[in-house]
């Protein structure tokens, strides 16, 4: 079963198409990679796909669930972290994680045993009891994902997960998420860094509120003969802003 | 004179050392670019060399003025864009620039060629409250309001941050437009890539800089030995480089691996990475870019 699915998703806003009929499938395990110029819809999209936003037309699964139909569902069986984290700065590295366990209702027996694995997978053992708000950027940026992705949810929303942190640890972030996608965990990540579409399976590009391409990096680049993801999107997204 | 002159500035909050002394100078008609990642000190520099924040100790010269002492004349002839959008939501994008333009005491005519380039482009939506603008038109308007008085330097906070590769080509191409006009431009930005398009960089980590030069006096003087290394499984490649005690480092670099290493030869590497069970293999010694640099020198400091 593919863990999203979209026929002609739409959403309109008035008389502004800000989705025009996406449809798409991501399978179990993937990193996906969601790309697109500011205002091209990625948002609106993504806001679809978590339960967060009602279609207007067209149909959409998350999980199995229908984004219409059920989108409460869908908040249980997703992970999201957003760029501006969403983390608790006074409470403490341990108190986060007990928190967002709790929320998606992790067996509260689980849950102990679970943050000690998890702080010794990252080397973290020692912050256990440090304030949120006293990490380093790039420490406060692999809790987020952590608490995102807790509750082994099938699905990690990551919004622009990784601007603004020094280059060795966005790149240890991203280990990070090979690491989740290994486990079964689906990544769908939006990112402006073009360096990072190539760390994906698949990606798509927005434009305009289409999906105007969708496919390997690599096949990507052989398709618009360029040597990097950069130009790819350049070649797509200049094709829009001739006509704004 | 130097557009912008600094000497051993200090800056700290509680115990935090935000700015460790800082040194450095700014010719005219320079873009300067301040190279590093969140927390590194870049916007408390800013602040500093717009008047907006004093320093601890040191001193610093914005256009021959001294920025305690002659604030009130800094504060006149500099341009300053913040990280945060600081214009007002409410107004009208037509309001806002007439807004700036009146504090400075001049008119959109009077300047118009300044703006024009990137004005053009967000025109159409000038009866349109900025607070209702795309983040691309927010930035251009911003950009505008901050110049609309002609300043003699401009300071960009982290113009490109957030914006898709396609607007933040678009941008740097009006700021070398502005260069042409003799404005001298200090820019921040977190994305490496951007720091090829200024005259000179400074790199700061932990409110230090790590180094000041010209972009490719940096990358030439990067002394390690690097490859590119790819296999079709990118993932346990990268676990099977780092377990290899002869590799000094390994990072994803986009489509392959970066790694330096000592005396390992690219052969004996090439039956490493067989005996691993790899297949696909491609070694490849490349040129170090500014990014493959800033992880050299921060893991040295």
């Amino acid at each position: 079963m593919k863990v999203i699915e979209t026929r002609d998703l739409t959403k309109r806003f008035g008389s502004f198409t800000a989705v025009d009929a996406i449809s798409f499938e991501v399978g179990q395990g993937e990193i996906f990679g969601f790309l697109g110029a500011n205002g091209a819809g990625k948002t609106t999209a993504m806001r679809m796909l978590c339960g967060l936003s009602k279609p207007t037309s067209g149909y959409g699964q998350v999980a199995g669930f229908d984004v219409t139909k059920n989108p409460e569902k869908i908040k249980k069986s997703i992970g999201y972290m957003s760029q501006k984290f969403s983390l608790y700065e006074d409470l403490k590295v341990w108190e986060n994680l007990r928190l967002f366990g709790g929320i998606y209702g992790v067996p509260e027996k689980e849950i102990n045993p679970r943050i000690d694995q998890l702080l010794e997978t990252l080397g973290f053992e020692s912050e256990k009891n440090t304030m949120v708000k006293e990490l380093p950027l790039g420490w406060k940026q692999k809790l987020s994902f952590s608490t995102a992705i807790f509750h082994e949810p099938k699905i990690v929303f990551l919004d622009e997960p990784t601007g603004g942190v020094d280059p060795a640890a966005r790149r240890q972030f991203w280990e990070l998420i090979y690491d989740a996608a290994d486990r079964g965990i689906t990544v769908f990540v939006t990112t402006h860094y073009m360096d990072e579409a190539e760390y994906c399976d698949r990606v798509s590009i927005m434009v305009d509120g289409r999906i105007d391409a969708l496919d390997s990096p690599g096949n990507l680049k052989k398709y618009f003969k360029v040597e990097s993801m950069d130009e790819v999107f350049f070649q797509l997204a200049r094709g829009a802003k001739a006509k704004e | 004179m130097n557009a912008i002159s600094v000497q051993d500035i200090k800056r700290s909050y509680g115990k935090v050392e935000a700015l460790r002394g800082l040194n450095f100078e700014v010719d005219k008609g320079e873009i300067f670019g301040i190279i590093g990642p969140d927390g590194a000190g870049k916007t408390t520099l800013f602040r500093i060399l717009t008047t907006l924040l004093l320093a601890d100790s040191g001193t610093a010269l914005v256009d021959g003025n001294d920025v305690v002492k002659e604030y009130k004349e800094i504060r006149k002839k500099i341009g300053y864009m913040p990280g945060r959008f600081s214009l007002y939501q409410d107004l009208t994008v037509e309001e806002n620039l007439k807004v700036f333009a009146a504090i400075f005491n001049t008119t959109i005519e009077d300047n118009y060629h300044l703006i024009k380039d990137i004005y053009q482009q967000i025109e159409p939506f000038k009866n349109r409250r900025a607070g209702a603008l795309s983040g691309g038109m927010k930035q251009k308007l911003a950009l505008c309001c901050t110049l609309i008085h002609e300043p003699v330097v401009l300071f960009l906070d982290e113009p490109t941050t957030g914006v898709d590769p396609v607007s933040r080509k678009e941008l740097w191409a009006m700021l070398k437009k502005l260069k042409k006009e003799g404005i001298t431009i200090m820019v921040s930005t977190p994305y490496m890539d951007e720091a090829s398009l200024c005259d000179r960089i400074a790199l700061i980590q932990d409110g230090a800089f790590m180094k000041i030069d010209a972009p490719e006096n940096i990358v030439n003087a990067f002394d390690q030995k690097l490859w590119a290394v790819r296999s079709a499984e990118m993932s346990r490649l990268l676990k099977d480089l780092r377990a290899n005690a002869e590799i000094k480092s390994s990072f994803a670099f986009g489509d392959t691996h970066h790694i330096t290493v000592g005396s390992l030869s690219q052969g004996q590497l090439e039956t490493y990475l067989k005996d691993k069970g790899h297949k696909d293999i491609f070694i490849e010694p490349i040129k170090a870019g500014i990014e493959d640099c800033f992880m050299e020198l921060s893991s040295a400091s």
